[in-house]
């Protein structure tokens, strides 16, 4: 969609017309490609129902393991006649919704931890930098493995687990940038002036301090994507009959020699996604990090 | 310098009982045991006298209080379904693990830095630009499809790699190959970043400016400088040496500890699996001790900063 348009903006783009354009005339291509990949991605998880061909679920015996190109299945069947296109858009679905509710999740408990270390320092602080410690010592599939088998895996379970994905580095940030930016003028006069720490922290720092958080999030939402569709292959991740993209890997593995398609065309799509997070994701630090130079 | 490791280390043990206390938590409260062990249709007095014996009636502090114990006694208690000790269970894996992850890290280490180095130096010529590129790729293509990429050309297409065992050495060619393949990524494109910011400092530009080799100007100046970075990532893969395999091991059905972690979780065998997490714990704070102790060294500057 936005692809086509870039050429044509950088002839008559003057930087006249907004911030629009000041990011179009400056998009590179191989960016470009990225934002128009995830665009598509986001718009087939929200219509997933209405382009899906057929169920999930339905089978359909005559033609199992069909190879792809076919009129009736476009990316073939699996082992149970199951239209592969279908099950991957309804995949796609569940892994961007993983990824976003776990990437929210997770940069509000860690930005609010890191508030609060800010906020109340001295013992309170100790505990969050302990904590975030601890979380950076124990590898977090192995955490997740752990917690997972023990407590049964649930789409509720999954997503607020992976909800603690990358949080300790949220509250880091969080706690250095709120720190600094009660030193200077603008918090201390809203302060000054009465405002409460909630409203200090949430309508004055948090605007400022939004952009490297922002950045942040781009580096955890695909590293999301990546370990629940680690969990998933696993077997311990999203379950059947529901299917995400790591889940139709795990199981199309064990046709690698029959049908490769199963495997393959989920695991392009993980690669794709995670490489436009990466290269969009970079181009957005370039533009907002203030402490990148 | 000695309040400097002393911090540290008072840190790293601090790290270490958290990690003691999660296992320990979430492992005994989420679900019972004996139930998962004995099966649904065991008789009461049985399953009480499976609980009398593994101490699981006792109230949890207790339980806890006298895992801790235990623990600092080198009892990390008898697996459930073997009677062997976890201990031991774990241990015999680990030669497994270190089989591949060793070889792996090498390979990071030889081909991830030097290219990122050379890049740096060659800044926008064609190399440069190849490394960044596969760099990017080589960290956003997760593990378990790489390997099976692998497996699919070299084993099924091509025929001359086995997929999976670990009788030869042979056999644990793919595996090394699938788990290098990210860290390389990751190192080149880390070190690049590095080498690229040292060369920008105005003590390079006083180097050359007086004379020196490029050569000299590289390896007394930059590198050291660029060092520190680095480091704190090479410590990060050498702590996961025993945790990064799980994944890999599960596609090659290589015998290390991964495949033991996932066995023993599926069967919810906890002495097994505590113990698990704290050797796997205890490497990560070890590596991570000795990276910061190596930046003393490294970075003279950063022991009076970092001692309070």
């Amino acid at each position: 969609m936005a692809s086509a348009d870039f050429p044509a903006a950088k002839r008559t783009g003057r930087g006249d017309e907004g911030f629009i354009a000041l990011i179009r005339c400056n998009v590179p291509l191989s960016v470009g490609l990225g934002i128009f990949w995830l665009a598509a991605m986001v718009l087939i998880a929200i219509f997933a129902d209405q382009i899906r061909p057929y169920g999930i679920t339905a089978m359909d015996l005559a033609s199992r393991l069909s190879p792809p190109g076919n009129v009736k299945h476009w990316l073939g069947t699996d082992e149970l006649g199951r239209d592969v296109l279908s099950r991957l858009i309804q995949s796609i679905r569940v892994s961007l919704i993983i990824a976003f509710g776990a990437t929210i999740l997770s940069a509000v408990f860690g930005t609010a931890l890191g508030f609060a270390a800010a906020q109340f320092r001295g013992a309170v602080e100790h505990l969050v930098l302990a904590l975030a410690d601890f979380q950076a010592a124990l590898p977090f599939l192995i955490m997740s493995l752990a917690v997972l088998a023990f407590f049964g895996s649930s789409m509720l379970l999954l997503v607020c687990l992976m909800g603690f994905y990358g949080w300790e580095r949220y509250a880091r940030i969080a706690r250095g940038l709120a720190i600094s930016a009660s030193a200077q003028g603008y918090a201390a006069a809203a302060v000054q002036l009465g405002a409460t720490p909630a409203r200090v922290y949430l309508r004055h720092i948090l605007p400022n301090v939004a952009s490297t958080l922002i950045v942040s999030m781009t580096l955890t939402f695909p590293e999301i994507i990546l370990m629940e569709s680690g969990l998933s292959f696993l077997g311990l991740g999203v379950q059947p009959p529901e299917t995400s993209l790591g889940n139709m890997v795990g199981f199309g593995r064990e046709y690698l020699t029959r049908a490769p398609w199963v495997m393959l065309a989920p695991a392009a799509v993980i690669m794709l996604t995670t490489l436009s997070i990466s290269l969009v994701g970079d181009w957005l630090r370039d533009k907002l990090d203030p402490t990148v130079r | 310098m000695i309040s400097f490791v002393l911090t540290r280390l008072l840190r790293a043990i601090i790290t270490i009982l958290a990690v003691v206390t999660f296992a320990f938590v979430v492992l005994r409260m989420s679900g019972d045991p004996a139930q998962v062990m004995l099966g649904p249709d065991v008789p009461q007095d049985v399953i009480d006298a499976f609980r009398k014996a593994w101490g699981l009636d006792q109230p949890v502090w207790v339980q806890y209080l006298a895992y801790l114990k235990s623990i600092f006694t080198g009892d990390f208690g008898v697996s459930m379904r073997d009677k062997a000790s976890a201990l031991d269970l774990v241990l015999e894996r680990v030669p497994a693990t270190l089989q591949l992850t060793i070889p792996a890290l090498i390979l990071k280490l030889v081909i991830g830095i030097p290219a990122g180095i050379y890049a740096a130096l060659h800044r926008q010529s064609f190399a440069d630009r190849g490394v960044i590129l596969l760099a990017i790729l080589g960290f956003t293509i997760p593990s378990f499809v790489m390997g099976l990429i692998l497996v699919l050309v070299f084993s099924i297409i091509l025929g001359v790699l086995p997929s999976g065992g670990q009788d030869t050495w042979v056999h644990g060619i793919l595996p090394t190959i699938t788990m290098s393949i990210g860290g390389i990524g990751i190192l080149a494109r880390f070190s690049r970043s590095a080498m690229i910011e040292v060369m920008g400092q105005p003590f390079i530009r006083t180097a050359s400016a007086k004379g020196l080799k490029w050569r000299d100007v590289v390896w007394s100046h930059a590198l050291p400088n660029a060092a520190v970075p680095i480091v704190t990532i090479v410590g990060f893969m050498v702590g996961s040496l025993i945790a990064g395999a799980v994944v890999v091991e599960s596609i090659f059905s290589w015998p290390g500890i991964g495949r033991l972690l996932i066995v023993s979780v599926s069967n919810r065998d906890l002495a097994v699996v505590q113990c698990i997490l704290l050797v796997i714990a205890a490497t990560m704070v070890v590596s991570n001790l000795i990276v910061d102790l190596l930046y003393g060294w490294l970075d003279p500057r950063l022991r009076s900063r970092a001692a309070h």
